[in-house]
C-alpha cells in the first residue's frame, strides 16, 4: 500500500516537475528576451545610458538621443522582437504538423512566394516600403495555398506537401535569379539585402499593423496548441480523441503562414529563425510541454542576438538574416551527429 | 530490351539531338535558317556576319551537350547509389555547395581559371553530397525522398547564408557571382571546354564501370553482398563520378538544376530500370534537354535571352511535383 | 460496470479513394464482450475497424451508436465512448509515459483549461491497470515494445470510453506480450465491462479470447458467433484457403486449428507429392 502510494506520487510529482520546468524555462527565455531588448537600444554608434534610455522611451527630448533611440533603434528592436516570435511560432507550428523537424516554411517554399512578390515590386515595379509588404503577403498566401492545394491531389498527406512545397521553392528561386540577374546593378544591393533579412531602416509605421497579426494569428496558435500535441500523435490516434482534425491543421496552417508573410514582408526573410526555434524551444521545454509561445521567445532572442552581432562583431555589418543563416549550418550538423549517435527519427 | 528496340531507340535519340543542335546553331537573336546553317558549316566560312554568328553558336552547343549529357548521367548516378528517386544535384544541395566554395574562392583565394573553378566547385560539391545524404539518411527508415529533399533544401538555405556573408561586403564579387548563381551556357569557350573534358570523361568510364554493380545494388545492400558486390567500394566510385560529372559542369555553367532529375526518371519510364541503357540513354537525353532548353531560353527572352538554368527549373519543378504526387504515401 | 453503448454497422460499404473494401456489412458488436475480427489479408478487417471508428467514411450505410448516426455525434462527445488504438500510433519523440497516456483526457478538456484533479486520477488508474506506473516519468522511446504497447493502451484508457477498438495490438510483439497484453484487455473487460473490438490475425488467440467472432472474407461478413460455434474446417477453409484440423485448445477448451499443409501429414510414408 505504500509502495503503491509513493508511485501515485511519483506520477504527480513527474506532471508537476514538468510543468515547474516549463514555467521556468519560459521565465528565462522571455528574461533574456528583455535585456537583448535593452541592450540593442543601449548600444550603437553612440552608447546611451540606461538612464538616457528610459527617459527617451517615456517620451522626454533629449539631444541626439531621442532620434537615435526613437527614430533608429526602437522600431528596429521592436521589429526584430515581433517579427523573431513571429517566426518562430509559424516554424514550430509546421514542424508539428508536418512532423518533420527540417519542414519549416522557410525551408518549403512559403517564405520564397513572399520574396518573389517583393523581389517583383523592389526590382520590377520599383515600389518601396508599405506596397512590398501587402504584397509579400499576398504573394506567400498564394503560393501556399498553391501547395496545399497541389498537395490535397489524390489525398492528402505531409510529405507530399513537403516535396511540393520544395519544387515550388524551386522555381521561385529561378524567378528570383533572373531577377536578380536583369536588374540594374544599383538596385541589386538593395534586393540582396531584403533577401537575405534585414531590420535596417524599420519604421515605427511597421509595427502596429505587426502588432495586431501577431496577436491575432499569435493566439490562434496557441489556443489551439493543445490540440496540435493531439495531432501530433497520428491522424487516426487524433480523430479517434474527438479532434477535427480538418479544421484544426487548416486554421493552424492559415495562422502561421499568415504569421510568416507578414514578417517576411516587414524584414525579408530571416533566414532558419522559423526553422531553428521550435526545435531548441523543444530541447529546452521538454517534449510533452506546449511549445509555440516558447518557440515564439526562443525566435525572438535568435534574431535580436543575430542583430547585435551584425552590427557590432564584425567591422562590415552583416544584415540579421546572414547571421542566423550562418548559426543554421552547425545546427545541421550537430543534429547529424547526434542523430548519428542515438539512431533516433527525424 | 530487345536489340531491335534499342537500335531505334538509339537512332530516334540520335535524330532527335542532331535536330536540336541544329536549332541550337539556327536560333537565336538572328534566325538562320537549317539549310544555311548546314551549308556554313560544310564549308567552315567565316565571312559572313550569319557565319560568324554561327561559329560563335558553336561552342555553347558543344558545352550543352556535354554539360547536358554530363548532369543527366550524374543524376542517374545519384538515383541508383542513394535508391532515391529524387536524388539530382540541385535537390540534394550540391549546386549551392559548388557554389560557396566558388564564391570563397573568388574572394578569398583569388582563383579564375576554369581549372580552379572546377577543382573549387568538385570539392564543395562533393562534401556538400555528403553531408545531405548524411543528414538525409539520419533516423527511421534511411533516406527516404522527403528528408533527403529537406535535408538538401535546408543545406542549401545555410550555404547560401553563408555565399551572402561572403558576397555582401564586396561589391565586385557580388556581381561576378551574380552572373554566375544562375546556370547558363551562353558563356562556354573553347579553352573551358577542352579544361572541363578530361574531368566528364574520367567521371563518365567511372560511371559506366560501376553500372553492373549498381544493378545489383538496386536489389538492396544485402543481396547485393551476397552477389559478390563490395557495395562500400561501388558506392564510392559511383559517388565520385557523380559528383565528379556535376561539379564539373557547375564550376562552368553555374547550378543547372534538374537535368539529372528529369532525364533519368523519363529513361527509367521508357527503358526499363536497367542501368547499362539507363546510363548512356540519360547521357542522350540530358544533351537534348540543356540544348532544348538553351534554344527555348533564346526564344523566349528574345531579343535578349533566358539562362538555361530558368528553363530548366520551370520544366523540372512541375515533374518534382508530379513524382511527388504519384508517389504512394506509404513511400514517402 | 457502466452501462454500455450499443455499436451497429448498418449495411455499409466503405474503402478507399474509390475502391471498395467493404461491400455491405451489417454487424452488431455485442455489449460488455470482447469481439474479434478475422480474416485473411487485405479482406477489409482494419477498414471494418476503422469505419467503425469514423476514420473512415462509409459511401453507403451508417455507423450507429445507441441508435445515433455517429457522423451526427460532436467529435468530443463521441469520443467520451468510442476509442480506437490505431496499428501504428506515433509516438512523439522525447514524450514521457504520463505525459503521453494523459493526452488521452483531451475529449474531457475545456477549452482553456489544462489537466485537472479527475484527468490525474484517470491517469493514475490507466497506468495501474497496465501495470506502468513506476515507468510514468520515462521517456516512451526508451521502452521495449511490449511496454510501448501497454503505454499506448493505457493512453486509451485513460479515454474511459466504453467502447475500445484495437487494431492488431498485438503485431510485432513476442508470444509473451501478445498474451500479456490479451490477458490485460481481458482483465479490462471483466473489471469494467468495457466492450473490446479487435483485429487479430492469430486465429488461435482470437478463438481463446473471444466472446464472438466476425470472420471477414472480400469484404463481406460471412459468418459470426462464438468461437465454438463458428471456428470449424469449413470456415477456415473459406475465409483463409487453408485445410486444418480443428481441436481442442488443451488450456482453455476453446477451438485450436492445425494447419494442414503438403508434408509431414498424420506421419504417413510421404505419398504426397511434390510440386
Amino acid at each position: 500500500m505504500m509502495e503503491e502510494k509513493l508511485k501515485i506520487n511519483n506520477v504527480k510529482e513527474g506532471y508537476r516537475q514538468r510543468r515547474f520546468r516549463w514555467l521556468t524555462v519560459t521565465l528565462l527565455l522571455a528574461l533574456l528576451t528583455l535585456v537583448l531588448c535593452v541592450s540593442l537600444l543601449l548600444f550603437g554608434n553612440t552608447r546611451y545610458p540606461l538612464d538616457t534610455v528610459i527617459r527617451v522611451l517615456l517620451g522626454e527630448q533629449v539631444q541626439g538621443a531621442t532620434f537615435a533611440i526613437g527614430t533608429l533603434r526602437l522600431p528596429r528592436m521592436l521589429s526584430g522582437l515581433l517579427v523573431g516570435i513571429a517566426f518562430g511560432m509559424a516554424g514550430s507550428t509546421f514542424q508539428t504538423i508536418l512532423r518533420n523537424p527540417l519542414a519549416s516554411p522557410d525551408v518549403i517554399g512559403i517564405t520564397a512566394g513572399s520574396s518573389v512578390g517583393a523581389m517583383i515590386c523592389i526590382l520590377v515595379l520599383k515600389l518601396s516600403g508599405t506596397v512590398v509588404s501587402i504584397v509579400a503577403v499576398i504573394s506567400g498566401l498564394l503560393v501556399a495555398s498553391l501547395i496545399y492545394a497541389l498537395s490535397k491531389i489524390g489525398s492528402f498527406s505531409g510529405g507530399k506537401l513537403i516535396l511540393v512545397g520544395i519544387g515550388i521553392q524551386a522555381m521561385l528561386n529561378a524567378v528570383i535569379s533572373f531577377l536578380l540577374l536583369r536588374a540594374s546593378q544599383y538596385d541589386v544591393p538593395a534586393a540582396y539585402r531584403w533577401l537575405s533579412g534585414s531590420l535596417n531602416g524599420m519604421q515605427m509605421a511597421n509595427i502596429p499593423s505587426l502588432l495586431i497579426v501577431l496577436v491575432v494569428f499569435g493566439s490562434i496558435v496557441i489556443l489551439l496548441g493543445r490540440h496540435l500535441k493531439i495531432l501530433e500523435l497520428g491522424e487516426q490516434s487524433a480523430i479517434t480523441l474527438g479532434v477535427k482534425t480538418d479544421l484544426v491543421r487548416l486554421l493552424l496552417v492559415l495562422s502561421a503562414v499568415f504569421l510568416i508573410a507578414f514578417a517576411t514582408s516587414v524584414t525579408g526573410p530571416i533566414a532558419f529563425v522559423a526553422f531553428l526555434a521550435g526545435p531548441i524551444a523543444t530541447k529546452l521545454v521538454g517534449t510533452g510541454a506546449p511549445n509555440e509561445f516558447p518557440a515564439g521567445l526562443v525566435g525572438a532572442i535568435l534574431v535580436l542576438g543575430a542583430d547585435l552581432i551584425g552590427q557590432f562583431a564584425f567591422n562590415t555589418r552583416f544584415p540579421v538574416g546572414v547571421i542566423t543563416g550562418i548559426l543554421g549550418a552547425p545546427y545541421l550538423l550537430i543534429l547529424l551527429i547526434r542523430m548519428n549517435q542515438r539512431g533516433g527519427s527525424v | 530490351m530487345k536489340t531491335s528496340k534499342i537500335i531505334l531507340l538509339l537512332s530516334v535519340s540520335l535524330l532527335g539531338l542532331s535536330l536540336c543542335i541544329l536549332a541550337s546553331l539556327a536560333f537565336g537573336a538572328r534566325f538562320i535558317s537549317f539549310n544555311e546553317v548546314i551549308d556554313i558549316l560544310i564549308h567552315s566560312r567565316r565571312t559572313t556576319i550569319n557565319e560568324i554568328v554561327v561559329h560563335e553558336r558553336i561552342p555553347r552547343t558543344v558545352f550543352g551537350i556535354m554539360a547536358g549529357a554530363a548532369l543527366g548521367v550524374s543524376g542517374a548516378l545519384m538515383q541508383a547509389i542513394t535508391r532515391n528517386p529524387i536524388a539530382d544535384p540541385s535537390i540534394l544541395g550540391v549546386n549551392t555547395g559548388a557554389s560557396l566554395f566558388v564564391v570563397g574562392g573568388i574572394a578569398f583565394f583569388r582563383i579564375s581559371t576554369p581549372g580552379e573553378y572546377i577543382l573549387f566547385a568538385s570539392i564543395g560539391a562533393a562534401i556538400t553530397a555528403v553531408f545531405v545524404y548524411g543528414i538525409g539518411s539520419m533516423g527511421q527508415g534511411g533516406a527516404t525522398p522527403i528528408k533527403l529533399a529537406l535535408a538538401g533544401a535546408a543545406t542549401s538555405a545555410a550555404l547560401s547564408s553563408l555565399v551572402s556573408a561572403i558576397i555582401l561586403p564586396r561589391t565586385d564579387v557580388m556581381n561576378a557571382v551574380r552572373f554566375w548563381q544562375v546556370g547558363s551556357i551562353s558563356g562556354a569557350t573553347w579553352e573551358g571546354i577542352v579544361t572541363v573534358l578530361p574531368f566528364l570523361i574520367v567521371g563518365v568510364v567511372l560511371g559506366l564501370l560501376s553500372t553492373p554493380a549498381l544493378d545489383a545494388l538496386a536489389m538492396g545492400d544485402d543481396i547485393a553482398t551476397g552477389l559478390g558486390v563490395r557495395t562500400g567500394v561501388v558506392r564510392l566510385v559511383g559517388a565520385l563520378a557523380g559528383v565528379l560529372l556535376c561539379g564539373a559542369t557547375t564550376a562552368l555553367a553555374g547550378p543547372i538544376g534538374f537535368v539529372g532529375l528529369m532525364v533519368p526518371h523519363t529513361m527509367r519510364l521508357i527503358c526499363g530500370p536497367n542501368l547499362r541503357w539507363v546510363i548512356p540513354m540519360s547521357a542522350i537525353g540530358g544533351a537534348i534537354l540543356l540544348i532544348l532548353s538553351d534554344v527555348l531560353g533564346r526564344l523566349i527572352g528574345s531579343p535578349s535571352e533566358l539562362e538555361a538554368g530558368i528553363v530548366t527549373a520551370f520544366i523540372g519543378a512541375p515533374i518534382l511535383i508530379i513524382i511527388a504526387m504519384r508517389s504512394k504515401v506509404r513511400a514517402l | 460496470m457502466k452501462t454500455s453503448q450499443s455499436l451497429k454497422a448498418n449495411h455499409i460499404h466503405a474503402g478507399y479513394d474509390k475502391k471498395i473494401i467493404i461491400d455491405g456489412i451489417d454487424i452488431t458488436i455485442p455489449n460488455n464482450k470482447i469481439s474479434v475480427i478475422i480474416g485473411a489479408n487485405a479482406c477489409g478487417k482494419s477498414t471494418l475497424l476503422k469505419t467503425l471508428a469514423r476514420l473512415i467514411q462509409p459511401s453507403v450505410g451508417e455507423i450507429l451508436l445507441d441508435g445515433k448516426k455517429i457522423s451526427e455525434i460532436p467529435p468530443k462527445q463521441l469520443a467520451r465512448v468510442l476509442g480506437l488504438l490505431p496499428q501504428s500510433p506515433v509516438v512523439p519523440e522525447g514524450i514521457t509515459v504520463a505525459d503521453l497516456v494523459g493526452r488521452g483526457r483531451f475529449p474531457y478538456q475545456s477549452f482553456l483549461k489544462g489537466l485537472g484533479k479527475k484527468d490525474y486520477e484517470a491517469v493514475e488508474e490507466a497506468l495501474e491497470i497496465m501495470g506502468i506506473t513506476d515507468l510514468a516519468n520515462r521517456c516512451v522511446d526508451e521502452l521495449s515494445g511490449g511496454q510501448r504497447q501497454r503505454v499506448w493502451i493505457a493512453m486509451a484508457l485513460a479515454q474511459q470510453t466504453d467502447i475500445l477498438l484495437l487494431d492488431e495490438p498485438t503485431t510485432y510483439l513476442d508470444i509473451t506480450y501478445q498474451v500479456e497484453i490479451l490477458d490485460l484487455l481481458t482483465d479490462l473487460n471483466r473489471k469494467r465491462g468495457t466492450t473490446i473490438v479487435m483485429v487479430l490475425h492469430d486465429i488461435n488467440l482470437s478463438a481463446r479470447y473471444a466472446d464472438y467472432i466476425f470472420a471477414l472474407h472480400k469484404g463481406k461478413l460471412i459468418s459470426e458467433g462464438t468461437p465454438a460455434e463458428i471456428i470449424t474446417e469449413g470456415l477456415i477453409k473459406q475465409v483463409f484457403d487453408l485445410e486444418c484440423s480443428v481441436i481442442k485448445d488443451p488450456v482453455s477448451g476453446s477451438p485450436f486449428i492445425v494447419p494442414k499443409g503438403r508434408h509431414h501429414v498424420n506421419y504417413q510414408t510421404s505419398s504426397v507429392t511434390t510440386g
